[in-house]
């Protein structure tokens, strides 16, 4: 029971992870009907923002902290206007978004294996790596903050996007982009808006993913996984983005512990592969149905 | 030849052949793949089972891993055909990565380690060969009723549907095919390189292959052979400065998309009919000129002698 118990912990930590860089994923579909396959190498930019700012700026970890995720956002913001907004402007088909995102994922890769190098790099210490023993289990500092800042970070978003009017026309546009338009709903602005909120999430997931493994260029593969989660939830909707990593990541450490930690990784594509068989909208995500 | 030079034109057949398969489903179909090079493995994987375990001949390690890789193939696309096209490419990403994992995790056939010792049965005649019937089959098929059937699943499915074109068929004919093609491509990889390991075959390989259909323009037989044979060189004349070799192909990626979505062809084809029209128009501006040349002198004349 208490070798159970430490799973589901450890599952809860790595699947709030997760769910940061899923919700920036779904945030975007929810928008765009895309997959924006260049959020990795933004979450991966994050990690990088995140080491540099400690170790050459030796700046305290707040500061570090939102140095990345205000770097991430302009980053995503950025990849928007030069990849995509041409794409949008002619109404390209969802095709040529997704090859572009493969693009500019491929160019950020490169380009910090071309400049930074492509050797592991290790956070410093910023928290104690005693663990905290609640009873019989033990759960890690580092672990339950990343715990805490990711949910508080997704109560924030949930907050803006139902409380606040900008949020209203989020929700507007991810239902109907062109009524929203006719609406008098700036639709540019929202675009923008969503890239700068799945950024700030990226930065955040970039700086947790590297503090509690390394930080190296091929770090936007996780999000694979991530995305995997999102498609679990239901591809386009926040809540089950949540649930989705959460799930993943719990049933990941389940196998990793129980079966066997090779079979970790091929687990979640086995649910990706079931999901998309058996109930591709996922959990709960919106009915897909093809707009005519 | 030169080793190094055979080396290379070996090694651009085998990705015309895969890309060959994928010019059919991304460029003709519309559909987009993650996954092929998770057929590319099943089909190497197969071949070397039935040349380097039974010892049969290496034809019958190209057919079986064609036969693989559709089988396969078909399994995928009944299950996820029906969904948005979305949805097909993130099936096909995470199909090709189980089935890397899978190889990864299975210790019968070398597991990550990789299986050496496969016959080096690969050589630049079959390769080409194999290359000329590819080329041949998907012209011929795209050209025939099927073919125009799913172009029209590719530019409006709706409307292909209403048109009464089974568009479930055609998009499952079209993943069938490039997969048999990947399957090929992979067994071929396998038996020249003497050796293969599951990590040749990760996402990176899937979207290199997509690249170069998206760079030799989607719909173009022709843009996709010069895309094979450019990229796979290019790569080799750009090893001084190989760490941005990425970096300018991930550019060159968005740029294509923004500037130039049809790619270097874009739905033109080099045909020896093209290359007649080319001439014939040509040769048309000439007699055009040289008419006019005729009419002015003849104008002048007529002014001299007023």
């Amino acid at each position: 029971m208490a070798q159970f118990l430490q799973q589901i912990v450890n599952g809860l930590s790595i699947g709030s992870v997760y769910a940061l860089m899923a919700v920036g994923y779904s945030l975007v579909y929810s928008i765009m009907n895309f997959s924006n396959f260049a959020h990795g190498g933004v979450i991966m930019f994050g990690a990088y923002f995140g080491f540099f700012a400690m170790t050459l700026l030796k700046l305290p970890f707040l500061a570090a902290f939102a140095l990345s995720f205000t770097g991430t956002a302009l980053l995503a913001l950025l990849i928007e206007r030069i990849a995509y907004k041409p794409l949008r402007e002619r109404r390209a088909p969802f095709l040529y978004f997704i090859i572009s995102a493969m693009g500019a994922s491929i160019f950020l890769e490169n380009i910090v294996i071309a400049t930074i190098g492509p050797t592991f790099r290790t956070y410093p210490k910023v928290f104690s790596r005693t663990a905290i023993a609640l009873g019989s289990i033990a759960v890690g500092r580092l672990d339950l903050i990343m715990f805490f800042v990711s949910a508080i970070s997704l109560a924030l978003l949930v907050l803006f996007i139902e409380k606040t009017k900008m949020g209203k026309a989020i929700q507007a546009s991810a239902y109907n982009m062109k009524a929203a338009a006719l609406m008098g709903v700036n639709t540019d602005q929202i675009v923008m808006i969503v890239f700068i909120l799945g950024g700030i999430l990226a930065g955040i997931a970039g700086v947790f993913f590297g503090m509690k493994y390394t930080v190296y260029p091929q770090i936007g593969n996780i999000t694979t996984k991530s995305f995997v989660a999102a498609v679990f939830g239901g591809l386009g909707s926040l809540p089950g983005a949540v649930l989705g990593s959460v799930l993943l990541g719990i049933i990941e450490t389940m196998v990793a512990g129980y079966l066997s930690s090779q079979f970790r990784d091929l687990i979640a594509f086995v649910i990706l592969i079931a999901v998309l068989v058996f109930r591709p909208s996922g959990i709960m995500g919106k009915i897909s149905e093809e707009k005519a | 030849m030169d080793a190094y030079l055979e080396g290379i034109l070996i090694l651009s057949g085998i990705n015309l052949i895969a890309v060959m398969g994928l010019c059919l489903l991304t460029g003709f179909a519309g559909l987009f793949s993650f996954g092929h090079a998770g057929f590319m493995a099943i089909g190497a994987y197969t071949a070397a089972i039935f040349t380097k375990m039974l010892g049969l001949p290496f034809v019958f390690g190209i057919a079986a891993s064609a036969v693989s890789a559709a089988i396969v193939s078909w399994l995928i696309g009944m299950a996820t055909l029906k969904l948005k096209g979305d949805y097909f490419c993130i099936a096909t990403l995470g199909f090709g990565e189980a089935i890397r994992l899978i190889l990864d995790n299975f210790q019968g056939l070398g597991g990550s380690r990789g299986w050496p010792g496969i016959p080096a049965s690969s050589t630049l005649l079959n390769i080409v060969i194999l290359d000329i019937i590819g080329v041949v089959l998907i012209a011929n098929l795209v050209r025939s009723r099927h073919g125009r059937n799913m172009i029209a699943v590719r530019e409006e499915e709706l409307a292909a549907q209403v048109a009464g074109i089974n568009t479930y068929k055609y998009k499952m004919l079209a993943l069938v095919i490039s997969a048999a093609y990947a399957g090929v491509a992979g067994a071929l990889l396998g038996h020249y390189m003497t050796f293969i390991q599951p990590k040749m075959f990760s996402m990176v390989k899937s979207t290199e292959l997509t690249i170069i259909v998206i760079f030799g323009g989607l719909g173009s037989i022709s843009g996709s052979v010069i895309g094979a044979v450019v990229l796979t060189f290019l790569p080799e004349l750009l090893r001084v400065v190989d760490k941005w070799r990425l970096v300018a192909y991930g550019m060159a990626v968005i740029a294509i998309m923004i500037g130039r979505p049809r790619g270097l062809m874009g739905g033109f084809e080099l045909t020896p009919a093209s290359f007649r029209k080319l001439f014939a128009e040509r040769k048309a501006a000439r007699e055009i000129k040289a008419a006019s040349r005729l009419y002015s002198d003849d104008d002048s004349a007529q002014g001299a002698g007023r």
